[in-house]
This record gives C-alpha cells, structure tokens and sequence, in this order.
C-alpha cells in the first residue's frame, strides 16, 4: 500500500530518487487525530444545542419548569451509570494493552451493561414526562430539553451498537491492529459521551433545578 | 513532522505495528485518579443541589459551572489521555480552537438573545389600553 518507490523503466536506468519516500508520511496513529476532529466537530452540535437550550430553557409557555419535572436522584444514578462505564472501558483498554481477549470482552459487556442502564433510565425518565404531558411540543424549553438530552441519548445508543459490532469483531478475530484500532477509537467516543454528560447534568438539571 | 522522525519510521517495514499497542498508553493509576477525581467532582455539585446549600442562584450557577469545567478538565486528561505531545500537539490544537469556538457560540448567543423577549407582548399585561381592546377578548 505504502510502496511509493519509482517503478524503473525497461532501461532500469532510474534509481530511487531522495524525494519519492519508500512509505507515505503518515504520522504514528494518524486514525487517532482524525477520530478526535470529528469528535471536536460534533462537540460544535452540542454547543448549538447547548446554546439553543441556554436561550429557551426559560421559555416554560406557563408550562411545567425544569424544578417541578427534574428527578434529581434519578439524574444522580444515571451519572453513576455513565461514569462507571467510563471506568469499566478503561480497565477494557488496560486488558487489551495485555493483550487479554477474554479480559477485553468481559470488561466490554460491562461497559455495555452500565450503557444500557443508562439508556433505558433515560428511556423511563422521557416516558415519564410524555406521561405527565411534558412533551417536546408543551413549551419551548421542553423541545430544548428533549432535543439535547435525546441527543446525547442516541450518541450513547450508537456508541453500544458499536460496541456490540466490535465485540463480535474481537471475539472473530482477536486482537488485531485493526480491532486495537477500532478500539481506541470507540474509547474516545465513550468518554467524549461522558463529557458531553457533565455539561447536561450541570447545566440541565442542576442549575434547572435552583 | 521533521526530518529526523521520518528517517526513523522508514526503518521499520510496518511501523504501524512496531510497537504492538494503538493510541496513547494508559495505566490503572491514570484510571483510578480519574474515576476518584470525577465521582468527587460530580458528588460535591449534586451535594449543593440537593440539600440546598447555596441560596443565592447565581453564586450558585458559578459555583456548578466550575465543578463542570474542572470535572471535564480531569475527564480529558485522565480519561482521554489529552496532552501537548500526542499527535504532535494538534490533538490540543484543535481542542484549543474547539472550545474557543464553543465558548464564542455558547456566549455569543446567551449574549444576542439576551433580551429576546423585551419587546415581545407581556404575559400578564397590567396597564394594557382597554380602549385597544378586541371585541370578545377580555383582559385576564
């Protein structure tokens, strides 16, 4: 892939010339720095939603507020949920360091496991104010809200889609450069999700809340 | 990339796999700092929240901003490895000029729209001209 070396003519009188470079000057782990700007780039998403709640979070149309919906203990053990999870793909990420398929795996199928409590208590909770009649149509801030919560919801939801895919992957083919890859990647999406969820607990529901 | 690094890539045949291992080196030291650090950080906010602790609002908005910032500062330096040195610094880079661009959004616009609704109608008109009034329409 990377042989870049001048093909010699028939004449075979052409040596390699200084400036055509045996392999592509690629720097090491290039995949790493590109993962990283689109996640920067989808940081600019939650920064306009985050905006745009900033600006409607107010706007109750004498609707339900923030302080009469919000659970907080709820919102407190969905935090414990995304943080232990974050915890458990690091040990993920240690294993594979070892080179510990079954370590990998195991610490993975955590990792989801705390993923999907995540999800479906954010689930329950959504459920729960459609039922009180707090829905994305009721007020502006609960379109905000829903918007930008649900956001991250379904970046979650695709994170463990990934997860599952790469787990199956792992479990074919061992740890190979392109899983370790595929791995680091998905490791800097989870805890990426993880940040993204300290701005909404914060400026969501807690300062909701005050 | 200077000249010096290349030569010594070019050594390699596969110096993808040089090394074995993808992505930064990461320890359970690193880890547990982080997960301490964090629960602290999160528990501490939820704390103030809940018991009521600040009364004033907007001490109490600063005061959760900077656990937020501080909790993601630890987050991306524990749990995502961030430093000056990885990818040659364009990592930090181009978070750098992310979060200037967020900052310039997410303020910019609180800014803007500050006083978007002072000219809209008031909700509760208490000095409306009831001469302007339509047929039908009565003041609440």
């Amino acid at each position: 892939m990377s042989e870049l070396r001048i093909q010699a003519g028939a004449a075979g009188a052409l040596a390699p010339r200084a400036y055509h470079l045996a392999h592509e000057p690629h720097p090491e782990n290039g995949t790493a720095l590109g993962f990283w700007l689109y996640l920067m780039s989808d940081c600019l998403i939650f920064a306009a939603l985050f905006a745009t709640y900033g600006v409607l979070g107010r706007s109750y149309a004498a609707g339900p507020t923030g302080a009469q919906l919000f659970d907080l203990t709820l919102v407190a053990i969905n935090t414990a949920f995304l943080l232990l999870s974050s915890i458990t793909f690091g040990f993920a990420m240690l294993r594979k360091q070892r080179g510990d398929v079954k370590g990998t795996l195991l610490w993975l199928a955590v990792t989801g496991f705390f993923g999907l409590c995540f999800l479906g208590l954010e689930l329950y909770e959504f459920a729960h104010l459609i039922h009180q009649g707090a829905t994305p149509q009721r007020s502006a801030f609960l379109s905000a809200f829903f918007t930008l919560v649900g956001t991250h919801g379904l970046h979650v939801t695709f994170g463990l889609i990934w997860l599952v895919v790469l787990m199956v992957q792992i479990g074919k083919h061992g740890l190979i450069h392109e899983n370790k890859r595929r791995l680091m990647c998905l490791s800097m999406f989870w805890h990426f999700l993880d940040v993204v969820w300290i701005g909404v607990f914060t400026f969501v529901y807690l300062m909701g809340v005050l | 990339m200077s000249a010096a690094q290349h030569t010594a890539h070019a050594g390699h045949d596969h110096h993808d796999d040089h090394h074995g291992d993808v992505g930064p080196h990461s320890s359970l030291r690193e880890y547990a700092i982080g997960f301490v650090l964090s629960v602290i950080l999160t528990a501490i906010p939820f704390w103030l929240v809940m018991a009521k602790v600040i009364a004033d609002r907007n001490t109490a908005v600063l005061v959760l901003g900077g656990f937020a910032v501080v909790q993601i500062l630890v987050h991306m330096v524990y749990f995502l490895h961030m430093n000056g040195k990885i990818e040659g610094g364009w990592t930090l880079l181009s978070t750098i000029f992310t979060v200037v661009f967020v900052a310039i959004a997410i303020a910019g616009t609180l800014w803007v729209m500050f006083h978007m609704n002072a000219n809209m109608m008031p909700e509760h008109p208490t000095s409306a001209p009831a001469a302007h009034e339509a047929p039908g329409h009565t003041t609440p």
